[in-house]
Parts: C-alpha cells; sequence; structure tokens
C-alpha cells in the first residue's frame, strides 16, 4: 500500500454514477468533504461525523458505505453511486424517488440522500421485503422531519413496484 | 377599495387545491441531490473558513489566551479572541431588566462548555482547526452549578453580577381569587416537576457566510436562520449598524429547524465579526459536536404545580411555581418559553383562580432558545401528571377528570384566566370521537387481560390546547406594569405576502416565513391558485428572504406554527386583493359587471355566460403592456404585498391578562405502554391522537406535522437529554449519547382529525406542528406511571431510571482487592486505592518515580520532560489518535516528600481534548523479602471534549487504566532496569484521553 505524506495532496481517481472523476486531497481529506467540496457533487450531505446519522450514506463498489467515516485516498479507483445516480434523467424520478414523493416521505430533505442510497441498494437484491426488514434496515439512518413511516412505505411501494415490473420484463 | 371575489369556483365542479394533499413542488430536487442548502451553495473566491475554540470549562476565568503559534500557522487570517470581538460589537441585548452583557463569545469568563473562547479564519477549515489546537489557554476554574432549584440556594456560585442570586426575574401573578378558592376546596393536590434538557436536533447544521463593506460600513450575511426576525435588530445592533445596514438572507433549503435555527444569531455576529477583522468574506459550518455542545436546547424547568379541587374532580384554582433555567447567559428572546404559554396555563380546562410564580434562573448550561413545543412542554407534563394525580386521589377515571374540567362547547371564543383568547373548538366532541375511533374500550380491555396476567401494562391520557402564531408582545408579560409603559407597547404578528404578475401574465409568490422543510411553497401555490382559478403548477414560489429587498418585519420566520394560520392566508389575502383589480379589468373589456367575473380553468369569465372570457394571462399581462387600458379605478396589478396582524394580539393589560397566541387548535391524546418486567424498557403499544387544527390545508402535510412531532416527542420522552455532570461538563456530545428515535422504535400514531375552523384567521386554519411535542411526553408519562403504579415520574423514561423507581437505588458492586470506590453522589471526582508488590528495593523505585529522563522515554508521544525544579516537572505530549493528533501540556509536582517512603504527586494535564488533574499518594514499604510493598490511593477529575464524546464511557475506563497503571508500574519496577515504567500522572491522563479519539 502506498504511503501518502501527510503533507501533500494526492490524485484520488474514481468513477463517481458512471463517470471519471479526478481531483486532489490531503491524505486526512474526508470523502465527504472531497465529494462536495472538490467535485461539487452536494447532494450527499454531512449529519454528524460520526457515521450515527446515516446521511452521508453511499455505495463504494457495490458495498453501502458512511462517506464521513471514509477518506478521500481510500476509493482512489473504486466505483462509487451517489444520490445524483439515482434518476434516469435529470427531469426524471427513479421508481424509489417516486414512491417518496408520492409518499411525502421527505419533509427538509436533508437525511434523504443516505436513506435512498441504503434503500436502492438494498431492493437491488432482496425484491419482497417486509417492513420489519425496511425498518431493521433503516435504523442506520435518523431523520427528525418525517416520523419515519412514511419513510418506509414509500420504500414497500417502491418494492412492489420493482419487483412487478421486473417481471413484466422478464414475462415478456 | 376593491372587493375581493371568491376563491373557490362554486358551482363548476371544481374541486379547490387547498385540502388536497398534491404532490410537493420541493420534492423532485430533493430527491436527486439538487437541493440548495447552505453548504451546498459557492462562495466568493477568497473566503475564509472559521472554526470556534470552545471552553472545556463549566465555570472559569481566563487568565491569559496565547494565539501566537496559532497565527504564526500558514494559511490562518486571523485569531479573534473575545477583545477583537468587543473591538467591534457590542453587547447583545438581554430580555429583563438587568445590568448584565450578553458576548456571543467568552470576555474574561466562561460559562458553559462549548462556550467560544477564540476564532480562528484560516484559508480552509482544516487549517482552521488546526490553529486552533495552537492556541493555549489558562483557566481558572470556579464553581460551576447546573441544577436550577441548586442555583438559587444561599452560597451557589454566582454567574452574572447582574443577576444576585442567579436569579434574572421573579415575578407574581394573581387572576381571579385563588387564596379563596384554595382555603375552600375540599381538596388539594399538588406535584413536584423537574422537565430535563433536550433539543430537536436538525441534521442540518448552523451555516453563516458573512461579508462586510468597510466603505458603507454594511454587513451581508447569509445563514440558515429561521426568524424570529425580531432577531435582526439584536444583530444589527450588536454589530454597531442600523438596520439597512445587516442584508440578511436565507438559501433556498433548511435542514430542518424545529425552532433550533434561531440559535444561530450568536455566530452571525461572531462570524461578522471576523468578516470585518480580516476584511474578507468568511464561512463557518457548524459540526455536530458543536452542534450538540452549544448551539441551543429547550430549558429545563422545575416546577410545582398545585390544585384546589372539587370532590367531583373539578379544578378550581391552579398554582403554579415555576423556576426557568435558561442557561448561562439570557439569550433573546428568552425567557420567552416560560411566557409563550402565560395565557395558556389553564391548558384545555375552564378554571377561574390562578397564582403564578415564574422565576428565570441562570446556571452553566448552554443557553437556551427555540425549540418545538417551546413552553409546552414543560407546561403540559406538569398539569397532565397533576390531572392523573387527581384522578388518583379521589379514585376517578382520569378522563372523567379530563371531561369535568374541559372547556364547554358553547363557550368560545373563551377567554382564560391568564388572557388568551381561545378562538374556536368543540373539546368535547373531539374526545367522544377519540375515544370511538380510537377504540378506547378495546385498549382498556387489552390492559386488563394483560395485568391479569401480571404484565406491566398502562394506559395514559392528555389534552392538550396547542396555541399558534405568537403575539409578538407576549414576552413583555415578564416586565411589570410600569416597565411595559415605560418600554412602548408591543403587541401584534405581521405576516407578509407578495403576489406579482409579470409580463407574461406568469404568478409569483413571495412570502417571508423561511420553511425548513415544512412544504410551503407547495401549499401557497394551492392557495394562490384557488383564486387565481389556475393550476398549482402555474404558481411560482419563493420562500427565501432576504432583508434588503423584501417585505419582512419582526414576527417574519418560521416559529410558533405560523405559517398555515398566518402566512398562507396572508397570501391569500394578497392574491384576492390583484384578482380584485384583474376583476375590474376584465369586467370592462368583457362588458360586465366586476361582481359577475369568476376565475376558472386559466380564463377570467362571466359567471352568467362562461363563454364569454379571456385568458388569464392577457388580463394579468396588461398592466406592464398597456397601462393606459386600464379602468381607472383598476389600480395597476403588477405587485402586491399584504401585510396582516390579527386585531386580537393585544399587548397585556395592566392586569397582566395576555392573549399570547392568535390560534389554539385541541389535542386529545391516549395511548397503550407495556414495560418489559425485565429490561424496563417502554415499548409503545398503540397511540391514539385527535387534533382540531381548523381547516386543513393540505392532509399529508398536516399528518406529517404530526408524525413528525410525535418522533421528536417520542425521543423526548424515552432516550433525549443534554446530560450535565454536576460539575458543568457536557456528557451528550456524540449522536451515540443522545439517542434519538430511529425506524425501529417510533410505531405508526393513529391520528384522526376534526376541523373547527378558526374565525380569526383568512383560511380558517390553526397551527399543527408543535402539538405532539406538548402532548405526547407527558401522555406516555402517563401512561408508564399508570403501568408501574408510580407517582413520581421523570423524563427521559430510560430503563435504568424505570429501574430505580421500581426496584430503588442500584446497589454498590461487592468489595475486593484494588476496585476503586464508585464516585460520589452528584460528583465527578474518582477515587480510588489498591497495592502491589514490587520486586526492586524502596529506594531503587523512588528513583524511577523523580527521574525525568525515565519519565520521557515511557510516557507515550512525549516531546519533552522540563524540570523546573527537583519537584516541578512539565511535559508536552503529542498523541496520536488514528488520524488525529492532539498536543497536551502536563504539569506536575511532588509534594510530601518522605524519601523513599512516601510521595503525593498534584497535576494536571489540558489539550485540545480536554483537561484532567489528579493528585495520588504513593507510599513505599520493604516487603521484608527484598522488595516493596507499593500502595496508592488516586484522586482524578477529567472534564472537557472527553467527556463530552465519550462521557458513557470514561468514568469506568479511567478507574480501570488507574488502576492498570499502578499495577504495570509495580510489574516494570520488578522487571527492573531503565526500560522500567514509572509513575506519571500525565502518562495515566493521557492513556485516558487517547481511548477516545478526537473528530475534526
Amino acid at each position: 500500500m502506498t504511503r501518502l505524506k501527510a503533507d501533500q495532496r494526492h490524485s484520488v481517481r474514481f468513477s463517481l454514477n458512471g463517470k471519471s472523476v479526478e481531483g486532489e486531497a490531503e491524505p486526512r481529506m474526508l470523502l465527504s468533504d472531497f465529494l462536495r467540496h472538490q467535485l461539487g457533487a452536494t447532494g450527499t450531505h454531512v449529519g454528524c461525523e460520526h457515521g450515527v446519522c446515516g446521511a452521508c450514506t453511499i455505495v463504494v463498489d457495490g458495498m453501502l458505505t458512511r462517506s464521513c467515516l471514509t477518506l478521500a485516498a481510500q476509493v482512489d479507483g473504486c466505483d462509487l453511486k451517489t444520490v445524483e445516480g439515482l434518476a434516469p434523467s435529470a427531469d426524471r424520478l427513479g421508481v424509489l424517488q417516486q414512491a417518496f414523493r408520492r409518499n411525502h416521505a421527505l419533509q427538509c430533505g436533508f437525511c434523504t440522500a443516505g436513506i435512498l442510497m441504503s434503500l436502492d441498494h438494498y431492493l437491488a437484491s432482496n425484491r419482497a421485503p417486509t417492513e420489519a426488514e425496511i425498518r431493521d434496515l433503516l435504523s442506520g439512518h435518523i431523520c427528525r422531519c418525517t416520523g419515519y413511516t412514511p419513510i418506509i412505505q414509500a420504500a414497500l411501494e417502491a418494492a412492489a413496484e420493482l419487483a412487478s415490473s421486473k417481471k413484466e420484463t422478464s414475462d415478456a | 377599495m376593491l372587493q375581493a371575489v371568491k376563491s373557490a369556483n362554486p358551482g363548476s365542479g371544481d374541486e379547490p387545491w387547498v385540502g388536497r394533499s398534491i404532490e410537493r413542488v420541493e420534492d423532485a430536487a430533493l430527491l436527486s441531490g439538487r437541493g440548495r442548502f447552505i453548504d451546498d451553495l459557492g462562495v466568493q473566491p477568497g473566503t475564509l473558513h472559521a472554526t470556534i475554540l470552545g471552553s472545556p470549562h463549566a465555570h472559569a476565568d481566563i487568565l491569559s489566551i496565547d494565539v501566537e503559534a496559532a497565527k504564526r500557522l500558514p494559511g490562518v487570517a486571523a485569531v479573534l479572541t473575545g477583545s477583537d470581538v468587543k473591538a467591534v460589537t457590542t453587547s447583545l441585548v438581554v430580555g429583563v431588566k438587568a445590568p448584565v452583557e450578553c458576548w456571543p463569545i467568552a470576555m474574561d469568563r466562561v460559562r458553559y462548555v462549548g462556550e467560544p473562547v477564540a476564532l480562528v479564519v484560516a484559508t480552509d477549515r482544516a487549517r482552521a482547526e488546526d490553529a486552533a489546537e495552537l492556541i493555549s489557554v489558562e483557566y481558572r476554574p470556579r464553581g460551576a452549578v447546573v441544577d436550577p432549584l441548586g442555583t438559587l440556594a444561599p452560597g451557589a456560585p454566582v454567574l452574572h453580577d447582574g443577576f444576585p442570586g442567579n436569579l434574572a426575574s421573579d415575578r407574581y401573578f394573581r387572576y381571579g381569587d385563588p387564596e379563596k378558592a384554595f382555603a375552600e376546596a375540599p381538596h388539594r393536590f399538588s406535584i413536584d416537576i423537574r422537565y430535563p434538557r433536550n433539543s430537536c436536533t436538525p441534521i442540518e447544521t448552523y451555516g453563516v457566510v458573512a461579508s462586510h463593506d468597510a466603505g458603507e460600513d454594511a454587513y451581508e450575511v447569509l445563514a440558515n436562520f429561521q426568524g424570529p426576525f425580531s432577531i435582526h435588530t439584536v444583530i444589527a445592533r450588536a454589530l454597531k449598524v442600523p438596520g439597512n445596514r445587516l442584508r440578511l438572507r436565507t438559501p433556498p433549503d433548511s435542514g430542518g429547524s424545529f425552532g433550533v435555527k434561531q440559535g444561530v444569531f450568536p455566530y452571525i455576529v461572531l462570524i461578522a465579526a471576523a468578516a470585518r477583522v480580516t476584511g474578507r468574506p468568511v464561512k463557518w459550518i457548524e459540526d455536530r459536536l458543536e452542534h450538540l455542545t452549544a448551539s441551543v436546547s429547550a430549558t429545563n424547568r422545575a416546577t410545582t404545580l398545585a390544585a384546589a379541587v372539587a370532590a367531583d374532580g373539578k379544578i378550581l384554582a391552579l398554582d403554579w411555581d415555576q423556576v426557568e433555567d435558561c442557561g448561562a447567559h439570557l439569550r433573546a428572546p428568552e425567557p420567552a418559553t416560560l411566557y409563550r404559554m402565560h395565557g395558556n396555563l389553564t391548558g384545555a380546562y375552564d378554571i377561574r383562580h390562578v397564582k403564578i410564580r415564574n422565576r428565570v434562573v441562570v446556571t452553566n448550561k448552554t443557553p437556551t432558545g427555540l425549540n418545538r413545543g417551546f413552553g409546552g412542554p414543560q407546561v403540559y407534563f406538569a398539569l397532565e401528571r397533576l390531572v392523573q394525580r387527581i384522578a388518583i386521589g379521589l379514585g376517578l377515571d382520569p378522563l372523567d377528570v379530563i371531561k369535568r374540567n374541559l372547556i364547554d362547547a358553547g363557550a368560545f371564543p373563551y377567554r382564560t384566566a391568564t388572557g388568551a383568547l381561545l378562538d374556536s373548538g368543540n373539546y368535547q366532541e373531539a374526545v367522544a370521537l377519540a375515544v370511538e375511533q380510537g377504540r378506547l374500550a378495546e385498549l382498556k380491555a387489552k390492559r386488563d387481560e394483560a395485568r391479569a396476567q401480571g404484565r406491566l401494562y398502562g394506559i395514559g391520557f392528555t389534552a392538550v390546547v396547542e396555541p399558534s402564531v405568537s403575539n409578538m408582545g407576549y414576552i413583555t408579560t415578564v416586565l411589570t406594569a410600569a416597565e411595559r409603559r415605560k418600554a412602548g407597547p408591543k403587541n401584534g404578528a405581521q405576516a407578509t405576502a407578495t403576489v406579482g404578475l409579470d409580463p407574461v401574465g406568469s404568478v409569483t409568490v413571495h412570502v417571508a416565513s423561511v420553511p425548513q422543510g415544512q412544504g410551503h411553497r407547495t401549499v401557497l401555490s394551492q392557495v394562490v391558485a384557488d383564486v387565481f382559478g389556475l393550476q398549482p403548477g402555474d404558481i411560482r414560489v419563493n420562500t427565501e428572504i432576504d432583508t434588503a429587498k423584501d417585505a419582512w418585519s419582526i414576527a417574519s420566520g418560521n416559529y410558533a406554527s405560523r405559517f398555515a394560520a398566518a402566512v398562507a392566508g396572508t397570501a391569500k389575502l394578497a392574491a384576492e386583493r390583484v384578482a380584485g383589480r384583474l376583476a375590474r379589468i376584465a369586467a370592462s373589456q368583457l362588458n360586465v359587471e366586476a361582481a359577475d367575473i369568476v376565475f376558472a380553468k386559466g380564463f377570467v369569465a362571466s359567471r352568467h355566460n362562461p363563454e364569454n372570457r379571456i385568458a388569464f394571462s392577457r388580463v394579468a399581462a396588461l398592466s406592464h403592456w398597456s397601462p393606459g387600458s386600464l379602468p381607472d379605478d383598476a389600480g395597476q396589478t403588477i405587485r402586491e404585498t399584504v401585510f396582516w396582524t390579527p386585531p386580537e394580539l393585544t399587548p397585556p393589560d395592566d392586569e397582566d391578562r395576555i392573549n399570547s397566541s392568535l390560534c389554539h387548535g385541541f389535542i386529545f391524546d391516549f395511548c397503550g405502554v407495556e414495560i418489559d418486567p425485565t429490561t424496563l424498557e417502554t415499548r409503545i403499544d398503540r397511540y391514539v391522537t385527535m387534533h382540531d387544527c381548523g381547516t386543513i390545508l393540505h392532509p399529508g402535510m398536516v399528518n406529517g406535522q404530526i408524525r413528525g412531532g410525535f418522533a421528536q416527542a417520542l425521543g423526548a420522552a424515552l432516550f433525549e437529554e443534554y446530560a450535565y455532570a454536576e460539575d458543568g461538563s457536557f456528557l451528550t456530545g456524540t449522536l451515540a449519547d443522545y439517542l434519538l428515535p430511529t425506524t425501529t422504535e417510533v410505531p405508526e400514531p393513529e391520528i384522526f382529525h376534526m376541523e373547527t375552523p378558526s374565525p380569526f384567521t383568512p383560511l380558517g386554519a390553526k397551527g399543527v406542528g408543535e402539538g405532539n411535542c406538548m402532548s405526547t411526553p407527558v401522555c406516555i408519562a402517563n401512561a408508564v406511571a399508570d403501568a408501574l403504579g408510580v407517582a413520581d415520574i421523570t423524563l427521559p423514561l430510560v430503563p435504568a431510571r424505570l429501574a430505580e423507581l421500581v426496584r430503588g437505588a442500584e446497589p454498590p458492586p461487592p468489595d475486593g482487592g484494588a476496585i476503586a470506590t464508585p464516585a460520589r453522589e452528584g460528583d465527578r471526582r474518582l477515587r480510588g486505592e489498591g497495592a502491589a508488590s514490587v520486586k526492586g528495593a524502596p529506594e531503587q523505585v523512588w528513583a524511577m518515580l523523580l527521574d525525568p529522563a525515565t519519565l520521557q522515554s515511557v510516557i507515550p508521544g512525549c516531546q519533552s520532560v522540563d524540570k523546573i525544579t527537583d519537584t516541578h516537572f512539565r511535559a508536552d505530549v503529542t498523541l496520536g489518535i488514528g488520524p488525529v493528533s492532539g498536543r497536551y501540556r502536563a504539569d506536575v509536582e511532588l509534594f510530601d516528600l518522605d524519601p523513599p517512603r512516601a510521595v503525593t504527586l498534584r497535576g494536571g494535564a489540558t489539550g485540545a481534548l480536554g483537561f484532567g488533574n489528579a493528585e495520588g499518594r504513593i507510599t513505599l514499604a520493604p516487603d521484608g523479602n527484598s522488595g516493596t510493598k507499593l500502595t496508592y490511593s488516586y484522586d482524578a477529575a477529567i472534564g472537557g471534549k472527553v467527556a463530552s464524546i465519550g462521557g458513557r464511557l470514561l468514568d469506568g475506563a479511567t478507574r480501570v487504566i488507574i488502576g492498570q497503571f499502578f499495577t504495570a508500574l509495580a510489574r516494570k519496577a520488578g522487571g527492573g532496569g531503565a526500560e522500567g515504567s514509572s509513575f506519571s500522572l500525565f502518562a495515566v491522563l493521557a492513556k485516558v484521553a487517547s481511548l477516545f479519539g478526537g473528530r475534526r
């Protein structure tokens, strides 16, 4: 493993939502800060900086990751997915995002990005989750506005919709 | 004056948009990472970044601050201490008449943990934090006091000379004839309450970007402030500029507030001062530790409430004694938390005789401010706990006692004894509906069944009046009538809304409501679309505020649940005013009377002949393109701003009666809880909440407010407390210590509605956002009291606290060996003693203890040990903890030397992660076998950041480490040689600090 010099900036390259990006970071720079302030990907938010609130959650190489507990230098060469990569296009929302809007599953929207990332990641491999499973998954996220139930409802609706659209596709 | 047209369109069959749960216009951006929160916005090139060095002590004099090393660090533009800030600002105004000052940074004394001591401004945040660690502050600790009653005790440490005995205000009130009622009543019930400190803790923290134009001496500030904009006057005054030279703007999005972001204002002053000193824009984004430690919190309160009660449970009189703890400084708008509920101290009940003593005290804790519920949770916890106690005392059903006392449905508008004018309601019907729809009978049967099986199951009830739209004059109730006359009248609550039509006839709405996620833009688009016969998507709403350009007043902002009742209604009035003029214009073009004009489906048409119509956009654009063709009396239709203030919000009268709020919703809650007999964890089985918030504008958002408030209230009831040690150390500095409810703890409340429109608001709406924060904590507490059969319940209902209630205090651990004695009650000092056998002779061990070279070689990260004298050592220690390193300065002196038999060591260490001090006595005696018997005792205290972020582990870990250290010392000495360890207090402290890591 390369030893980085503490007082120097180092080049960091990775794939962000399918596009290659590059920037410079001191070894101590957090991934969340790098995404937001170096790359301008401000959709990922920072709420507690100690891994409890879940707002900064992103996907790194297929793994849910707290970007506030990850150094930018650690993800050099990795494949990252953030909230900016969820919508199919700039003027359309994905199935999960639409379910959130329909169910009023967000108010201030600050914690939402992390919750969406956890759900997007989970629903990709869990077609028919139960409410208890969704509640367990999301227990690592704090939302102060909604009281959670609309989020759970949105997740279950999105799961059902995704499952039926998958079914239609496979039937066709 | 032009007559407003009807907003709905009767007869057309079209439902109005208001009242529908349409999708929110805000959501698409927020769901795709395109929100624009303050830290998402770019800043001017060259903007500097600030960090704040907070006090590790709860109460101490600042003897000196050495900032030279920090200033020398590359990239550092300035380091400001109290005197630098004082040079460019003046003290914040204080809400009571007293000779005290209130600064946003400590001057020569700190009064709470986290109080700003220095501000570092550098090219980036990391460099600013590097520099902050190089600041060396010398403190002389003072005694601290954290208890609201303790602070009034004779001999308690005094925080401010201008508040003798820590008492900032002491007022007596009397309404009706309470003495007579108490003398004649057959029963008297009384309850003592300690309501804890908590906070709604938004997930986005504070943010400020400030700049200063020296040429005009004018400030520009962008902050996620939420109002009330009366605070604008406080900030401008502190910055020593007139209001027109403080341009305060808010970002498009704000990540929740719940009142809390009102508390950013002292930091606005600080960052603006830094911008002035450096001549550059300065940005500051608060971190979570700063937020939990030093942003703001709700007040904690000690209350004694007594009631005079008739045999049937009718409450004849109340006697309130409230001691409000506002923390270390009385910051604006405090003591508003205490007076917000003044008109509502009789709750939902018809009680004509009331006696009140209100005291406001200061303690060594973070200053308080706005928080969802604002005074309601504290009041209703006392009142509704007392109602349950009355029922138990008289052998009545608690619900019957509630019903016996509810204000009669025919009595509205009802003037309470203390002055509130309750606008509308039918409390009896609301209770009856909730009992039926919420299936109370079923819940009672469930309780009976559970109890028959020996389970701990209880039911709680609460009835609450939820005030909304605060009277800007209620806070003056803290002054006497004579003081009020001198100060001039304060009353009302100006709401503002602007409706504009552009040259293509599209509609823009602006309000000064500063939403923090509530969806104001969506609701306003519905309200205005209804007036103009358009679609909500046709209306573009802007809720950012810019005090230099927008219509605003002191009541502007997002607090006191004023949006639906006041702001949305004002937008309706503004749209109707424009529509009235458009109707006049259209009437002249369509050759009909203005009274015949309707707005529907994008057209302005004749009601009688709908084919006779003109496109809305054509009429709307006419003022721009052809003002000459407008009828003479129509006036312009380009932009209309309405200011609306309800006449009911009058100032306090000479008898101190105050209509503290405009609207009064009603809430009736009941719930069933089950408590695990082993873990004493409380589980909410069912929670029923009935709301009457008047006309509902958007059902989805109303339920969203109820659920959100319920979840926060559940946290306040079961988990949350801003905990302080007796020495003022703050113990809940992380979200792993300050526990918030998550998906696995929050059930779905069963929500029911009733709509009794308010006659005082344009849309009939009342506030709804804060009610459950008032009703739910006490409802759950009543259920838990019912389940456990206990009389006194204190929040939060953590299992450890319930265990004490049910099983008594935990017994001390069994004796044995060198186990440290438990800390004394109310004392964070740790004491312990132990013994060990060492192989070397006492002389050999003694030499090691006094040798600086040995010390330097064995202390982790030790840079140097200076031998000041033979018995005085000073060391610099740098500890690397993960990626973070912190510097400590340790100072140790030896006393009572009795070589080679005994020595006392006394010393302390300070650094970025906190401070510690300790004293230890070591005795060495030959063990008769060429070895040494070493015995030790110690007395240590640790505080500062380590206490805040690791408090849950700190005390136990400290004891373990000290014990281990002495054991290790004995072992090493036994091994002999130069590599052996040695006794070192700073090594102990450093080791403790290293356990808890730091953060950046």
